[in-house]
């Protein structure tokens, strides 16, 4: 079975840039071990010489000319955001 | 004429071209029923102006003799295709507030046909779930009801589901990753179709697991669902996974000759503890298909217990990837942030309170398996084994193998929070069956086909050829001729 400890709950919750309190992360911890236990099951299988599958229909991707199709829309662009200022999506201080 | 949110698709049509209902009547009753079924909680955005003035120009071109099979016919929308200037938020706070001002491909299809969208349904949040209780909207509850206990509708699709059965609506679109619209059919006794991967395009409708998605038809009946389909499909420059292929006139294939037709029955779906129920209506359904005229054929498909764990690997994996986007900065929900806090905390916050638990869940297993170190052990492991459930198919298909028959779900609708104190994974079961089907981007349909003890629907899943839903929907066609279902729910609510 595998274990994930609280440290790598916690690494995991960084990585995933969801703020999870300590007094949760045993929980998740026991959540995400249960969840990797029941995937371990695939180890069962014999993969040698199989290539993963990338595409789900044997179809080439169609291509088009790298060229600008829409534009002046920044109104539009806008119009969702929490924060929006002069034009901008606007966030918290980034560079000190 | 009473009763008109009871009509059928294909019987709405006919009258509304005979000139004996107008879309608007046929408007005013779904919206009726809908404003007598809050208890279902299964509309959570109403359009009623919107559809009202759409039936009004449907009517228009019914007169002018220029109607599509779809036009004047009210539809549910689920929450998670985006829909211009009507609220869109995939069954989750982080896109509370939050208004497209874009429609997708889908219901932009379905709209330009005609189609009369009478509002927004619920779901699970980002379509996360198999029993409708992790939308921010609230539970969905059933139509069916056999004792005190409020039942899932099943999920994620669950509105759409919810919707159809108690007729809110004629129709309604789904969606389905891994089961969420053929699942919550089949506890709702309702047909639902997953068609092909790339038959529909998905601009517009909020990514789950992006190689695993799509859109599909939610009908009281299979011609309704060939009708509703043909609407949906076709090819869009802005997906480029959509396929460039002629969508074929499905309602006329139904001819309800399968005659000669090979059906599958895969050993590997006789589940250890599946109920006896269950497995009788699965032998019911191969032999009416015999008397059809069909031949039934045992094949192996021997890589399908591990299709479950390599979802729960890839779609997790890709959710976690799409879901990177809702960060607080361009759409929806944003955390109030503290004294100093910086941009970091705002998307740990931001996520934190907008995502619920299933969601965080599957988001940080997905971070886990695509992280340095893990990415061959699990992502690319569960890869390889995707391949070789597909070929298991393509195998089956290569030996002639026309059709498969299996069950659509291990039980019958559940009671809702009967599965809060189980563990994940006890949930993710509900999909066993059906999930395969996303894997090999395989076209699937639930038919209801009976009644258990209890007396709630239960249905049957038929697997067709990548492509060939026209074929696949005959088949579906004569089994649903063959059960004669045609249950509904007592109304209650």
């Amino acid at each position: 079975m595998s274990e994930i400890d609280l440290e790598t709950a916690r690494k995991v919750a960084h990585l995933a840039r969801i703020a999870v309190p300590e007094g949760n992360l045993p929980a998740l911890a026991q959540e995400l071990s249960q969840i990797l236990t029941f995937m371990e099951e695939l180890n069962a299988v014999d993969v040698e010489g199989i290539e993963p599958m990338t595409s789900v229909t044997p179809m080439r991707l169609k291509r088009r000319q790298d060229g600008v199709t829409d534009g002046d829309i920044q109104a539009k662009i806008l119009s969702n955001a929490p924060d929006a200022r002069e034009g901008f999506f606007a966030v918290p201080k980034v560079v000190e | 004429m009473s009763d008109l949110n009871k009509l059928t698709i294909a019987q709405a049509r006919d009258h509304l071209r005979a000139g004996d209902v107008t879309a608007v009547q046929l408007t005013e009753a779904c919206l009726d029923a809908i404003a007598g079924a809050e208890k279902l909680n299964a509309f959570v955005h109403h359009t009623p102006e919107l559809a009202i003035e759409r039936a009004k120009a449907a009517d228009a071109r019914i007169a002018a003799g220029d109607a599509p099979a779809m036009c004047g016919i009210p539809v549910g929308i689920k929450d998670l295709f985006c829909t211009e200037g009507v609220p869109s938020q995939a069954a989750s706070r982080i896109l509370q507030g939050f208004r497209p001002e874009y429609e997708s491909t889908v219901s932009a299809q379905l709209r330009d046909a005609g189609a009369v969208m009478l509002g927004k349904l619920n779901m699970d949040e980002f379509a996360m779930g198999s029993s409708n209780e992790t939308s921010v909207y609230g539970n969905v509850i059933n139509p069916w009801k056999v004792d005190a206990r409020d039942l899932t509708p099943g999920g994620s699709s669950g509105g759409s589901a919810a919707a159809v059965a108690a007729d809110l609506c004629l129709a309604a679109t789904g969606t389905d990753t891994g089961g969420s619209i053929r699942q919550p059919a089949a506890f709702t006794g309702t047909v639902g179709i997953k068609p092909t991967y790339g038959r529909c395009s998905r601009w517009g409708i909020v990514a789950f697991a992006s190689s695993l998605d799509q859109a599909g038809p939610m009908t009281k009946t299979v011609r309704d669902a060939a009708i509703m389909l043909q609407a949906m499909c076709g090819h869009d420059a802005k997906d480029s996974t959509s396929a460039d292929l002629p969508v074929p006139d499905f309602e006329a294939m139904l001819t309800g000759d399968i005659r000669g037709q090979k059906i599958g029955i895969p050993r590997e779906y006789r589940m250890d503890g599946m109920p006896a129920e269950i497995e009788a209506l699965w032998k019911q359904g191969a032999d009416m298909l015999r008397d059809a005229g069909a031949d039934i054929v045992d094949i192996s498909l021997p890589h399908t217990k591990y299709a479950l764990p390599a979802y729960y690997v890839i779609a997790p994996a890709e959710a976690s990837s799409n879901l990177a986007r809702y960060d607080g900065v361009r759409y929806g929900h944003r955390a109030t942030l503290g004294q100093g806090d910086g941009i970091t905390e705002m998307y740990e916050k931001t996520r934190a309170e907008g995502f619920g638990p299933e969601v965080q869940r599957r988001v940080m297993i997905g971070t886990y398996v695509l992280s340095a170190g893990f990415y061959d052990a699990y992502y690319n492991r569960a890869r390889k084994v995707r391949s070789l459930i597909k070929r298991d198919f393509e195998q089956a298909f290569a030996a002639g193998i026309d059709a498969i028959l299996t069950p659509a779900t291990p039980s019958a609708a559940f009671g809702l929070g009967e599965m809060a104190e189980a563990d994940p994974v006890q949930m993710y079961l509900n999909d066993v069956f059906t999930v395969t089907v996303n894997l090999a981007g395989l076209p699937g349909v639930a038919v209801p086909a009976g009644l258990d003890a209890q007396g709630l629907p239960l249905g049957l899943q038929l697997i067709g050829r990548p492509w060939e839903e026209g074929a696949l929907l005959n088949t579906a066609h004569v089994l649903e001729g063959a059960t004669g279902f045609v249950s509904k729910p007592a109304k209650w609510w």
